[in-house]
């Protein structure tokens, strides 16, 4: 039996927190004991810090007389293993970083502790956020809560399956071509993606900087809008961190749709997507329509080269950022009799798992002498046509609405020997990322099994504002989210 | 689009990644499949199609030359596999 609390959003939990009616060393433990009692079937936590998070809880109930320090003071969360945590073992789900300890936090991470809320511990993804499933992490898969023999989605799984499970409120993940609204989709929670440069990436393990942005994974709307309010800020040490004015993006979040353009993009109905899905997602655009949206149909006619872009520009800007592993400074070394050369080749061979050499391996081709006009070059000018589709397209239209996966969570087995079957679950969400823009995932119905299907929201850039307007509106109206899964 | 071995090999070392020889077959098969399905790109006219390296350019941002500490050199080596002094040690580059 799920404690109640561990069902409140993150902002009624702050509201009881207010009230008195709980403290936040009593929700921390109550997190504590979920997790307890669910992770091991689960599997979403790499490692918890039980202790780091009742001391900054208890900080939390003693400041609470003098006032608190956001929103969200003393709400306990947790954050994808990609980001540095100062003191606390950080892997990238990678055994080439296992024992790493950062000597510094994330800015995120920082954020997060400077608004007070206490960090539970590191979450499970695929290996340096490559992969779809989770599937790739060189511990564990992580399992659905929604059904313990499917995927929970990734590469920030973990993040989903543990917000999804109520072993913690919130989460913090990243998404490089899909890697948070996917998870989210196939968990039943909600996931933001924010437009590439509004939430700093310094101390965020980098896997392709053109499109890595960070989010977060909640059970309601208001609670995303929430933290993306506590993260939102400029970051000097990130030369990608924006300077765009940050609104406050509680504003205008119960203003409705009445008035808004939707754009539903025909080539987003895919062929061998769920018909289940694809249902779901039309119910979803109607329902939105009779709260007074108008529905127009768009084109973004250079979708279908997304991917093909998507996965040559990745595993190139991959190939260059996992250069650093070379069993030096930190993580990994394997021992050789040979020269510093056999060291590196040895040590990258020893530590990396075989989805990461495979994206190292296409990135370098790509990249190498007589191949790079013919693919990096070439993806990047397809990237242009795929971002000038969007631009055009929000010239009519006010925001973008679609399924956010094709079809709901698969089993755990069925696609990791197949990496290109694989590499179509971000057909959906990667071109946001080749754009740049901010997209949004919420919950929006249940297939076969009580499969949870996400609706994708996508937006001009920086105007997450109106997505997350559009979420809650959705959200206010069907309440899926709600819904907490028979663990 | 088939790679051979020796093209396998090749940005393996690039790479720097010492692969066993049922890896260069998978990876020989795998990267195949994978550039075989990128084809679909060479259909689109790109030729007068400028490239887009970020999505969202920011221009090119500067800091003021002022000094800040950085992480302690104990700090700094605390995650090192070998070190000598305050330098991260490595085998032999030079015989």
């Amino acid at each position: 039996m799920t404690p109640p609390v561990l069902n409140l959003s993150m902002l009624e939990l702050a509201g009881a927190l207010a009230r008195r009616e709980i403290s936040s060393v009593e929700a921390t433990h109550a997190c504590l004991g979920r997790i307890e009692a669910v992770d091991p079937r689960v599997k979403a936590f790499l490692r918890i810090d039980a202790e780091g998070a009742l001391a900054a809880a208890e900080a939390s109930d003693n400041r609470r007389q003098s006032g608190a320090l956001s929103a969200l003071d003393g709400v306990p969360v947790a954050v994808k293993d990609l980001f540095l945590t100062e003191g606390v073992e950080t892997t990238a789900g990678s055994k080439i970083l296992a024992g790493f300890i950062p000597p510094y936090d994330a800015t995120a991470v920082k954020l997060l502790k400077g608004a007070g809320l206490p960090i539970l511990g590191k979450l499970n993804q695929d290996e340096f956020a490559m992969g779809s499933s989770t599937e790739s992490s060189a511990f564990f898969p992580t399992h659905n809560p929604w059904d313990l023999s499917r995927t929970p989605g990734g590469s920030s799984g973990g993040s989903s399956a543990a917000v999804a499970a109520r072993e913690i409120f919130g989460a913090l993940g990243t998404d490089t071509g899909g890697s948070i609204r996917q998870p989210a989709a196939l968990t039943n929670t909600v996931g933001l993606k924010p437009t590439y440069g509004r939430l700093s990436r310094y101390g965020v393990i980098a896997f392709a900087s053109s499109l890595d942005q960070v989010g977060p994974i909640t059970r309601s709307v208001l609670d995303a809008a929430a933290l993306l309010q506590i993260l939102a800020v400029h970051d000097p040490k990130d030369s990608t961190s924006s300077t765009a004015p940050v609104p406050n993006y509680m504003a205008e979040i119960e203003g409705g749709v009445s008035g808004m353009r939707l754009g539903v993009p025909r080539e987003y109905f895919v062929p061998g997507m769920d018909p289940e899905v694809e249902h779901a997602v039309r119910q979803a655009a109607s329902d939105l329509e009779r709260m007074g949206a108008k529905l127009v149909d768009v084109s973004l006619p250079h979708t279908r080269y997304a991917l093909a872009a998507y996965y040559l520009i990745a595993p190139a800007e991959a190939s260059a950022n996992l250069a650093r592993y070379d069993g030096v400074r930190y993580g990994l070394r394997a021992q050789v009799a040979g020269g510093l050369r056999e060291m590196y080749c040895r040590t990258r061979a020893a530590g990396f798992g075989p989805e990461v050499k495979r994206r190292i391996m296409l990135g370098t081709y790509a990249l190498s002498a007589g191949y790079y006009d013919a693919y990096y070059l070439k993806a990047q000018k397809v990237r242009t046509l795929i971002r000038e589709d969007f631009l055009r397209a929000f010239q009519k239209v006010d925001a973008i609405v679609s399924a956010t996966s094709p079809v709901t969570a698969f089993k755990l087995g069925e696609k990791v020997d197949d990496p290109l079957a694989m590499y179509l679950m971000d057909v959906l969400t990667l071109p946001c990322n080749l754009a740049g823009l901010p997209g949004l995932s919420v919950p929006c119905g249940f297939g076969t099994g009580d499969l949870p299907i996400g609706l994708q929201i996508l937006g001009r850039p920086f105007d997450e504002s109106r997505i997350l307007r559009i979420g809650r509106a959705f959200e206010r109206e069907a309440d899926f989210a709600g819904r907490a899964p028979p663990l | 689009m088939k790679l051979t071995l020796q093209e396998v090999r090749h940005v393996a070392a690039l790479a720097r990644l010492s692969l066993s020889p049922e890896e260069e077959e998978r990876y020989r098969h795998q990267l195949s499949a994978i550039l075989e399905a990128m084809e679909l790109l060479k259909a689109l006219d790109t030729k007068d199609v400028p490239p887009t390296s970020h999505a969202i350019a920011e221009d090119s941002v500067l800091r003021e030359d002022v000094v800040v500490p950085s992480i302690e050199p104990a700090k700094a080596l605390a995650n090192a596999p070998d070190k000598v002094g305050t330098s991260f040690a490595v085998p032999k580059i030079i015989e």
